[in-house]
């Protein structure tokens, strides 16, 4: 059903800004000139530390944000102009899953009511069989057990079932690109890999999705395109075998020098990448507007940002 | 002998029942170790490192016996406890973040802790500032109110707050888990020279994130469902893991380098047991591939190769 090379979602110079101070009068530029796309069966990652923009960016394709310049286009549509009857479709195509299972439910409803809105919003013509039938299948799609999560309350189920049954509900409506921030980071260590495995999967039935972490490693893992953000900025863009094997810019050498890896110490790491600068207060924290930065291509797809520090070579 | 813990039980009370969260744990910590408390949500490791500072009210010790410095711990106690806290065995808490006061300049807070401690301030004001300089904070901080600072300053400062008085043992609970990556290197390596400088004798780091403990640990124990499962010094824990939940866990762990097209990695089925009613035997047994008749009994925590102690019947090293 899906096209193979077609441009799914195009994110072009997006910029997000929020008026903060005692009137808002100041402007806080969370995200600046944010240009990619992503294509169905594609997985990118938006990797970066806290307050880089990174869930603004995921938020503003999910229309939760308004975008203050540039666009964001999907299937060849402006979304900003999507409206009423056109936007319900567009979320039956693009779904978002969070961070905190746990905050996504209701407690004071069983957990299943996630799929009954869902029914009485898009399948309200499907018979109760058909419904039901569809609901296994999906639940299957992510390795649950319908007996094991239906009629529960949230607090009676674990966290990655939880997070397990969004991926699903989001299934359901056999969209084509998933927003997922931060979807692992609440997940124990036993059972994140198989939600990351799940992606996986689904990639290669082409789902686009957009993996927004703080966590190099899984990024890595998952991603074909990484683009590390620092302070609403892109740094480096690229395929991720490039972005990690050859990192560019100073900013993604630090974050790589910075990860604690399970079989390098990082000792070994900085005689490679070399060591990280000494920590200024608040490394990841926004400023105020500041020049957005120019991205060169370094190599074939892959590009990286040339600013004040000289960068880029 | 640093510290010495012997079948230490310590149980929550609930409504159904107790929660068994840490079992019989007995293990051993030599001077200047920095030992790494890894495991998952739930398995006792946040809790078997409160008890030996601080039993919250829902807390209750059942059995065993701690010593530090070979005087005994009356962690059973919790006014008897008072003389050793902060002095001999300190702890940087799980939300170190919003450990400070928000009402209280740094300054201000440290002196009014330190008074109410009794702690003459003479000199211990200075030493503060000093540390809070080889931390790489600006003096002033002190001047500053907690909201001023980003989250890596303020654990730097609790940091140098709970080891201000040299104890023998720090615990250390998941102090880099909510910083950036960044921030988690500088702030793991301090705890690193914290150690060096003999700020702290020996140090027990807490932490769900195994490939931080083997950048800065010594040895780590790992702990599944309130037993302990192995400890090992940290490369024969990340290379030749004795446990099969160590090794599952380990091998389920992504790295930079390592990519689900190329190398696939696999979980471990199942989840923990609930603590009410921990299963008999090994807990790990109904999630684990080795598993036979005999883990119906309870593997004992024992050595299976030099240094590495391991519960369970099939690890022999």
């Amino acid at each position: 059903m899906l096209e193979g090379d077609s441009l799914m979602l195009n994110v072009e110079t997006c910029c997000k800004s929020y008026r903060v101070g005692a009137f808002g009068g100041g402007e806080l530029l969370a995200v600046q000139n944010v240009s990619f796309d992503v294509h169905p069966g594609e997985v990118v990652s938006l990797i970066g530390e806290s307050g880089s923009g990174k869930s603004t960016i995921g938020k503003m394709i999910l229309r939760l944000l308004k975008v203050t310049r540039g666009n964001i286009v999907f299937d060849g549509v402006d979304i900003s102009t999507l409206g009423g009857r056109e936007l319900k479709a567009y979320y039956a195509d693009v779904q978002g899953v969070f961070q905190d299972p746990f905050s996504s439910y209701n407690p004071i409803f069983k957990a299943d009511r996630v799929f009954t809105m869902l029914r009485s919003e898009y399948f309200s013509g499907l018979s109760a069989t058909d419904w039901h039938a569809k609901l296994e299948k999906s639940l299957d799609a992510v390795s649950l057990n319908p007996g094991d999560v239906l009629g529960k309350y949230p607090h009676q189920l674990s966290g990655g079932q939880l997070q397990r049954m969004l991926i699903a509900r989001a299934l359901m409506l056999d969209i084509r690109l998933l927003v997922a921030d931060e979807i692992i980071s609440m997940l124990d260590a036993s059972t994140r890999i198989d939600v990351l495995n799940l992606l996986g999967d689904l990639k290669s039935r082409g789902l686009g999705i957009l993996f927004i972490t703080h966590d190099l490693s899984l990024g890595n893992y998952i991603s074909d395109k990484t683009m590390i953000l620092r302070r609403g900025n892109v740094v480096e863009l690229g395929a991720t075998e490039l972005v990690f094997g050859n990192p560019v810019h100073p900013y993604t050498k630090t974050l790589l020098a910075s990860v604690p890896q399970l079989h390098t110490k990082w000792q070994d790491v900085d005689v490679t990448i070399g060591a990280p600068p000494a920590p200024g207060n608040g490394g990841g924290q926004l400023v105020l507007a500041e020049g957005s930065l120019e991205l060169v291509e370094v190599e074939p797809s892959h590009f990286a940002a040339l600013d004040g520090d000289g960068a880029a070579p | 002998m640093s510290l010495k813990v012997d079948g230490l039980t310590v149980y929550y009370q609930s409504l159904r029942g107790d929660v068994k969260a840490v079992d019989g744990a007995t293990f051993e910590i030599a001077d200047g170790e920095i030992m790494g408390l890894a495991g998952e949500s739930g398995c006792g490791k946040s809790t078997l490192g409160k008890s030996l500072v601080r039993m919250d009210a829902r807390m209750r010790y059942v059995d065993g016996r701690v010593e530090l410095d070979g005087k005994e711990l009356p962690v059973w106690d919790d006014r008897k406890m008072n003389p050793y806290r902060f002095k001999h065995v300190s702890i940087i808490p799980q939300y170190a973040l919003s450990a400070l006061n928000p009402t209280r300049k740094i300054g201000t807070m440290a002196t009014e802790l330190l008074a109410s401690r009794d702690i003459p301030l003479n000199g211990v004001v200075d030493e503060f500032k000093r540390r809070l300089k080889i931390v790489g904070l600006p003096e002033d901080v002190l001047e500053r109110f907690p909201i001023e600072l980003s989250g890596g300053m303020k654990q730097r400062v609790v940091m140098v707050l709970s080891s201000l008085l040299d104890p023998s043992l720090l615990i250390a609970d998941e102090v880099t888990s909510a910083l950036d990556v960044s921030t988690q290197r500088a702030v793991s390596e301090l705890l690193v020279e914290f150690r060096d400088r003999g700020f702290v004798k020996s140090m027990i780091v807490i932490t769900h994130d195994l490939s931080v403990l083997y950048q800065i640990a010594d040895t780590i124990l790992v702990m599944y469902a309130g037993k302990l499962a192995e400890k090992a010094p940290a490369e024969t824990v990340v290379h030749a893991p004795a446990h099969p939940y160590t090794r599952m866990l380990i091998s389920s762990l992504p790295e930079v380098g390592v990519r689900y097209a190329e190398k696939r990695l696999i979980g471990i089925p199942g989840r923990p047991p609930s603590l009410l009613e921990p299963p008999t035997g090994c807990r790990f047994k109904t999630r684990c591939p080795l598993a036979f008749e005999k883990c119906a009994e309870e593997p004992p925590f024992v050595e299976v190769a030099p240094g590495q102690a391991a519960a369970c019947w099939k690890a022999t090293a």
